[in-house]
């Protein structure tokens, strides 16, 4: 009796050989995917982003609370700064969830240290993404104005 | 006696050193990435402990600082781009180490700009 080899893109395969279709989905794939999509998007952001605050006018010295304040009252700024944050962050977990695969060889050691990495994402964009919607640039204290705030004339 | 085996796509040369420069340059954009996001949250506190803290960016050690920041940033995004000509375009692979040298080219390229321009700010009489 002769066994009949498929040909290997036929998508005949035997279960036992499928790479897809595992408990894990596809997500690696969808990473690998995201990688270079969000990728080329954080270069536009990033680069627009150095280019407006360090490069353009006075650059760095140019930098304090009035200038965010300037940048945030405009929603397209909130909008690019908003993606730059979840692009940005996802992208660099994705990144060090690679590492940590590749480097660390223990079950256990991968484990902690990808629960560290989850749990300090997650935190920063929770806060980032807080930051940029609930931002005041006229900040009051019981009634007083705290210094250094950016309050448009009446 | 075995010998050395000669450089491929993924050993050796070119297409290895390129993977380690992109991991290291990776990990240190993340990082100041977690520390960029925790100083900016700061306006929510107060203008004062913004401008404070943002102020440390301004000494002259820190200019050099952002500099190798940018240095990183600009490799990590055109040898990010090579990456994905690499996957995605038909001769990619073959191409792969002149795209490199080509990375390597816009990167000093970049890098001498932006440095003049960033350094004579940051450094400058203000």
């Amino acid at each position: 009796m002769t066994a009949t080899i498929q040909p290997p893109r036929s998508g005949r395969i035997s279960p036992q050989y499928r790479r897809s279709g595992s408990s894990k989905g596809n997500f690696e794939m969808l990473a690998w995917l995201f990688m270079r999509l969000s990728g080329v998007v954080l270069v536009v952001l990033i680069f627009g982003h150095l280019t407006v605050n360090l490069l353009v006018g006075e650059g760095i010295h140019a930098i304090d609370f009035g200038f965010v304040a300037g940048k945030w009252a405009d929603p397209f700024w909130q909008v690019w700064d908003l993606a730059m944050l979840w692009l940005a962050m996802l992208h660099g977990t994705n990144g060090v969830r690679t590492i940590i695969n590749d480097y660390a060889e223990k079950d256990a050691t991968r484990m902690w240290l990808k629960i560290v990495l989850y749990a300090a994402a997650a935190a920063i964009i929770i806060l980032g993404t807080l930051v940029i919607f609930t931002f005041n640039p006229c900040p009051v204290v019981d009634g007083v104005q705290l210094p250094g705030g950016f309050c448009p004339a009446p | 006696m075995p010998t050395k085996p000669a450089g491929t796509l993924y050993r050796g040369r070119e297409g290895m050193w390129s993977w380690v420069g992109h991991r290291v340059t990776g990990v240190v954009i993340f990082f100041f990435l977690l520390v960029h996001v925790l100083d900016t949250s700061l306006v929510r506190v107060s203008p004062e402990a913004y401008t404070a803290v943002i102020g440390a960016y301004k000494n002259p050690l820190m200019a050099l600082g952002e500099t190798g920041l940018v240095a990183a940033i600009v490799f990590h995004a055109f040898n990010g781009l090579r990456i994905i000509a690499v996957d995605f375009w038909k001769k990619g692979a073959k191409y792969q180490r002149q795209m490199l040298w080509t990375v390597l080219a816009l990167w000093v390229v970049v890098m001498v700009g932006f440095s003049i321009r960033h350094l004579s700010l940051a450094l400058g009489g203000h």
